[in-house]
């Protein structure tokens, strides 16, 4: 310590001072560092949500004007008569009705496979080959299905485009539900097997009842990707501009009838497809919101 | 219950070598040993737990009521039914609430000899009441079972565990995660149940063992190297390594 001291007071006052005004600096430099760096994620956090909000605020703007009864009553009508999109609001639901009921069960049973057989060579094959699903482009889907779908029973179909749909949506289940599994402690698994539970209800009413509001959240976010799907539809489901309610028949969506409507030249349907897309958006902030509210749960994992 | 000659692997490691012993009936028998020394798996070896990890297998016999409960013949499932077994962290179900947890296990009985509505509300009363956790629960059968404190979470487990009536209870170190008070009770509940029921309660505590049991296994690398009432364990063994370790010179 003396020592220290000695050589201290030898290196001399001008020195000290010196070194203090170095280290001065540097903080000073370590503060702007952050300062610009906290500044520039605060930057990046403000643009990402952006785009949201302008998407919003113009929709409303442009479309709200024509979202009125007639618009959730009517079909389609010629350009001078007052029309509105029922047909396409139920074909959405239809669609996903038709996607879901296919693409939750087969995405939630891979998803159960992928957490149990964790680790074994056939769960990493499936677990790759549904990342490679999930990358895969939606036209390239919707050719396929015209291909297995359309082509052999030479017409469109509602079910055609529900195929299209839920192949969209397993890879998205089936990781959810993966992560969502996993998440439950093995520890839950060995108690309820410790009670007398057999493999197969330990899976269904331990480990799945208690990560069904994750899934349950993965389910609706999948729904919500696929509600504003196009590209699938356009060879599958096709469009139409009057009720059908059947699945063998072509079926109206709405993303499809944004888009019919947006390349005509009319003003008029240009509002209507103006009015389409701020429905669609809703329906989607809807089920997000439903999400948000499923994890939420009281009992279970996640949430709080 | 007893073992003959009892082997147990993980993959190509054998965690328990040779064991041999005998369990009491209506009596509490202690594990102890220094950690990892494969006191845990023993006890997983005997409600047929051990299995069910990838890569684990067992060798020899585990006589349960005179049969091997290793035999062919043998359900593993409805084995567990009658073995019980709490772990070291409390595992309440936590999307059921503190009534079904405890009526868990009966859910798993063959249709006919499932209890009506009514009797399980009388079986969860009675096996809350001998898990001593009735009174402070009483008022609120219908919450979540993650309302409770780590140690009412244990004991609502035991409880759990007894709803099934079964003639043997596993605990496998059921205080480690607890805090001093809510030990004690557990070592009440695990004193006053002796009369009861067959216990056989894995602890890395030595106190816990010389407090609750009536006889002591000591285990070392995964040989059992003595098994004998718990006073002549603690107080006049008769393997030196055994000495060594009740007298704190390892472990």
């Amino acid at each position: 310590m003396s020592a220290t001291a000695m050589s201290t007071r030898r290196v001399g006052r001008s020195h000290r001072e010196e070194l203090a005004a170095s280290a001065r600096r540097t903080l000073v430099r370590r503060r702007i560092t952050s300062r610009v760096m906290i500044g520039l994620t605060y930057l990046a956090a403000v643009l990402a949500t952006i785009p949201l909000i302008l998407i919003l605020y113009y929709l409303v703007r442009v479309g709200a004007r024509s979202v009125n009864w007639d618009f959730f009553t009517k079909i389609p009508a010629p350009v001078g008569e007052r029309g509105g999109m029922a047909n396409a609001i139920v074909g959405t639901g239809l669609l996903m009705l038709i996607a879901s009921a296919i693409g939750l069960p087969v995405g939630i049973g891979a998803g159960l496979y992928l957490a149990d057989r964790r680790g074994t060579k056939l769960a990493n094959l499936v677990r790759f080959l549904s990342d490679v699903l999930n990358g895969l482009p939606s036209i390239v889907l919707g050719i396929f299905a015209w291909q297995v779908l359309v082509r052999p029973v030479k017409h469109f179909s509602a079910l055609a485009g529900g195929v299209a749909l839920a192949v969209m949506m397993i890879p998205l289940v089936t990781r959810a539900t993966e992560e969502m599994i996993r998440l439950v402690p093995v520890s839950m698994r060995e108690a309820a097997l410790a009670l007398g539970y057999s493999n197969w209800r330990t899976s269904l009413s331990v480990v799945l009842r208690t990560a069904l509001p994750g899934i349950v959240t993965g389910a609706l976010v999948a729904v919500a990707r696929i509600a504003g799907e196009t590209a699938p539809l356009l060879f599958t489901a096709f469009g139409n501009s009057f009720w059908s309610f059947s699945p063998a028949q072509p079926i109206a969506a709405l993303p499809m009838q944004i888009y019919t409507y947006a390349i005509s030249p009319y003003d008029e349907w240009h509002a209507q497809a103006w009015a389409g897309a701020l429905v669609l958006l809703a329906l989607v902030l809807v089920i997000s919101l439903a999400a948000r509210f499923a994890t939420r749960s009281r009992f279970g994992l996640g949430g709080d | 219950m007893a073992a003959e000659s009892l082997d147990a692997y993980f993959g190509a490691s054998r965690v328990v070598r040779d064991a041999s012993f005998c369990v009491p009936t209506g009596q509490v028998t202690a594990i102890i040993g220094p950690s990892g020394c494969g006191k845990s798996t023993l006890l997983r070896c005997l409600n047929r737990m051990h299995e069910t990890v990838p890569g684990a297998r067992v060798e020899g016999e585990v006589l349960f009521q005179g049969r091997d409960i290793y035999g062919p013949a043998v359900s593993a499932i409805s084995l567990r039914r009658h073995i019980g077994m709490v772990f070291q962290r409390p595992t309440p179900f936590p999307t059921m609430s503190i009534r079904d947890n405890v009526a868990a296990g009966l859910r798993t009985l063959p249709r006919n000899e499932r209890p009506s509505r009514s009797q399980t509300d009388e079986i969860v009363e009675q096996a809350l009441k001998r898990a001593a956790l009735w009174d402070e629960v009483s008022d609120r059968l219908t919450a979540s079972a993650m309302a409770l404190s780590g140690g009412q979470q244990q004991r609502l487990c035991i409880a759990r565990a007894l709803a099934t009536s079964p003639t043997v209870l596993l605990l496998d170190e059921p205080t480690a995660s607890l805090d001093p008070i809510s030990t004690q009770r557990v070592e009440e509940l695990v004193y006053d149940l002796r009369s009861q029921i067959t216990i056989i309660i894995v602890t890395h505590n030595m106190q816990q063992a010389a407090r609750v049991s009536d006889k002591t296994a000591f285990m070392l690398s995964g040989e059992l190297v003595e098994v004998a009432a718990t006073n002549t364990v603690f107080t006049a063994p008769r393997d030196p390594r055994t000495e060594a370790y009740v007298t704190g010179r390892f472990g």
